[in-house]
């Protein structure tokens, strides 16, 4: 292995030399790395935006619950004082307050537009609660708000959350394995053309043991063309999946699932680790197919 | 230099060598001789490790080859050159580079001079950019002689060297042989050509071996 290492790190032109130009074989190792590279950025891309999701979705529900007061509209006032007089007593909760109008028009601007007569319809008024860390007592503030403002609901969002949280949860797990699956695909591919060009210079392979070649140097030899070959392909992989993730829509024009997908911050330069780590799997590829076809000559 | 003890060789079913014995003593020259399918080539390449006995000790340069780790039958082959009678070479290089190739694989800076010299010794001088595919069977054969010499070995093994050759490239090659031989080279050549045998003992003291019958026996004057 350190030989292979060496061997991609000092150029030996004459070893190079030695082992014929690999034709289609070659190519197909570029081309596999570019593609496989290609979809790579995209699942990571993928696996990032869902990690945020998912801790974003936590976070932006975990702490937080929502009373929606259903009341005819001489009651209203009355219901949401009571609830927020209930709520100021309850131990665990951090602060409550009424959205107003113009916070409620915002809500449902994407359903109904920006003219929006709030105040003409009978639309329930919603309270925004933040707990404290400890929490509260969910069953026992649904208890009293009953009996202090029968209009009141409590929607504590765990029945949102957690789903979210588990499917982008799922989303960054499958991310996470579509790399590990296209990075066992590269593999198998650099493999089958590592095997491929192999067998058609079983007679390279021959001649240079014959003359007393150790098996370190021919294997070398094939390693330093396809690993080389593996990295560049990757490179070119990495570079059009960048501009390809570059383009996508920005969050505002895409919204919904789509929110998010790409890289942030430092996040744009995890890419760039890919072509090393192709370069690492066409090498271990390679220097495995080449021993096993190295031990078929004494 | 090269010692067989009691050494037999099976090919799958049938023994193709059995108790076979002999020592190629450092600047000796033998012929191997016998039919066809005697068992010269095996012989041959039992002698350069590309295979091992089934019975029996074969020994190169005081090492028996069953001790040896593939690097270590690498490094032994640098000392002995071989040349095949259907020569392989790459044939994308340059003959001047296919004759070099002991030097560049084993990581030694070859002397240009001495590259020139040696093509020229064996008559190639001219055809040191040439490709092997564009070369006659006579060109290749010294080819390969060249290459099997460059990195000075101790041994020389050749497996029919004339087989493709007409009467008198032969003799030349056989020249080649005798000059390295004068020169302390140990030389063992496998042949069916009885009549290069005969030309050969005017040039060198060589001993004939003859396989029979699965054996090896010393040939006597009935060659």
């Amino acid at each position: 292995m350190i030989a292979s290492f060496q061997a991609l790190l000092f150029s030996d032109r004459a070893a190079d030399r030695v082992v014929p130009p690999t034709g289609h074989t070659a190519w197909l190792t570029t081309f596999t790395a570019a593609a496989m590279t290609f979809l790579a950025v995209f699942a990571l891309a993928l696996s990032l935006a869902s990690g945020r999701l998912a801790a974003r979705w936590s976070e932006a529900l975990a702490n937080t619950a929502t009373i929606r007061i259903s009341a005819p509209a001489d009651q209203m006032q009355q219901q949401t004082d009571a609830v927020l007089a209930v709520l100021s007593g309850t131990p665990g909760i951090a602060s409550s307050r009424a959205l107003t109008n113009d916070e409620q028009k915002a809500l449902l601007a994407p359903w109904f537009g920006p003219d929006l007569p709030v105040e003409a319809l009978p639309l329930p008024r919603l309270i925004e609660v933040t707990e404290t860390g400890e929490g509260y007592d969910s069953e026992g503030l649904r208890q009293r708000l009953l009996a202090e403002a029968p209009g009141a609901v409590l929607d504590d969002h765990t029945r949102w959350r957690r789903p979210l949280a588990t499917a982008a949860a799922r989303l960054n797990l499958l991310g996470g394995l579509s790399i590990v699956l296209i990075g066992a695909t590269m593999a198998a591919m650099i493999t089958l053309a590592a095997n491929a060009a192999l067998a058609a210079n079983a007679q390279v392979i021959r001649v240079l043991r014959l003359v007393g070649a150790q098996d370190d140097y021919i294997a070398a030899a094939f390693v330093r063309r396809f690993t080389l070959r593996a990295v560049a392909g990757s490179a070119i992989g990495a570079a059009l999946g960048l501009v390809g993730v570059f383009l996508l829509p920005p969050v505002d024009e895409a919204g919904g699932f789509l929110t998010g997908l790409g890289f942030q911050g430092t996040g744009w330069l995890l890419p760039l680790l890919l072509p090393p780590i192709a370069g690492a799997v066409a090498l271990i590829a390679t220097r495995a197919a080449a021993f096993r076809k190295l031990r078929e000559v004494q | 230099m090269i010692a067989f003890d009691n050494v037999a060789y099976n090919y799958g079913g049938g023994e193709l060598l059995s108790e076979v014995s002999l020592r190629l003593a450092p600047g000796s020259f033998h012929f191997l001789t016998g039919p066809s399918g005697a068992g010269k080539s095996t012989l041959l390449k039992l002698a350069y490790a590309e295979l091992l006995p089934t019975a029996g000790h074969v020994t190169i340069f005081d090492k028996d080859v069953r001790s040896l780790g593939r690097n270590d039958v690498a490094l032994t082959r640098r000392r002995i050159g071989v040349v095949h009678q259907d020569v392989q070479f790459l044939d994308h290089l340059p003959l001047a580079a296919n004759v070099s190739l002991p030097l560049t694989v084993s990581g030694k800076q070859g002397n240009p001079r001495d590259l020139t010299d040696l093509l020229q010794w064996v008559g190639l001088g001219k055809l040191a950019d040439a490709l092997p595919p564009s070369l006659s069977g006579g060109e290749r054969q010294r080819a390969a002689l060249a290459r099997a010499i460059i990195m000075g070995p101790d041994v020389i093994l050749a497996d029919e060297p004339t087989g493709n050759l007409d009467w008198e490239m032969s003799l030349r090659l056989l020249t080649l042989l005798a000059e390295l031989n004068r020169m302390g080279k140990t030389i063992l050549v496998a042949t069916h050509d009885l009549n290069l045998i005969r030309q050969a003992k005017a040039q060198v003291a060589a001993r004939v071996l003859r396989i029979r019958n699965r054996r090896i026996q010393l040939a006597g004057a009935d060659l």
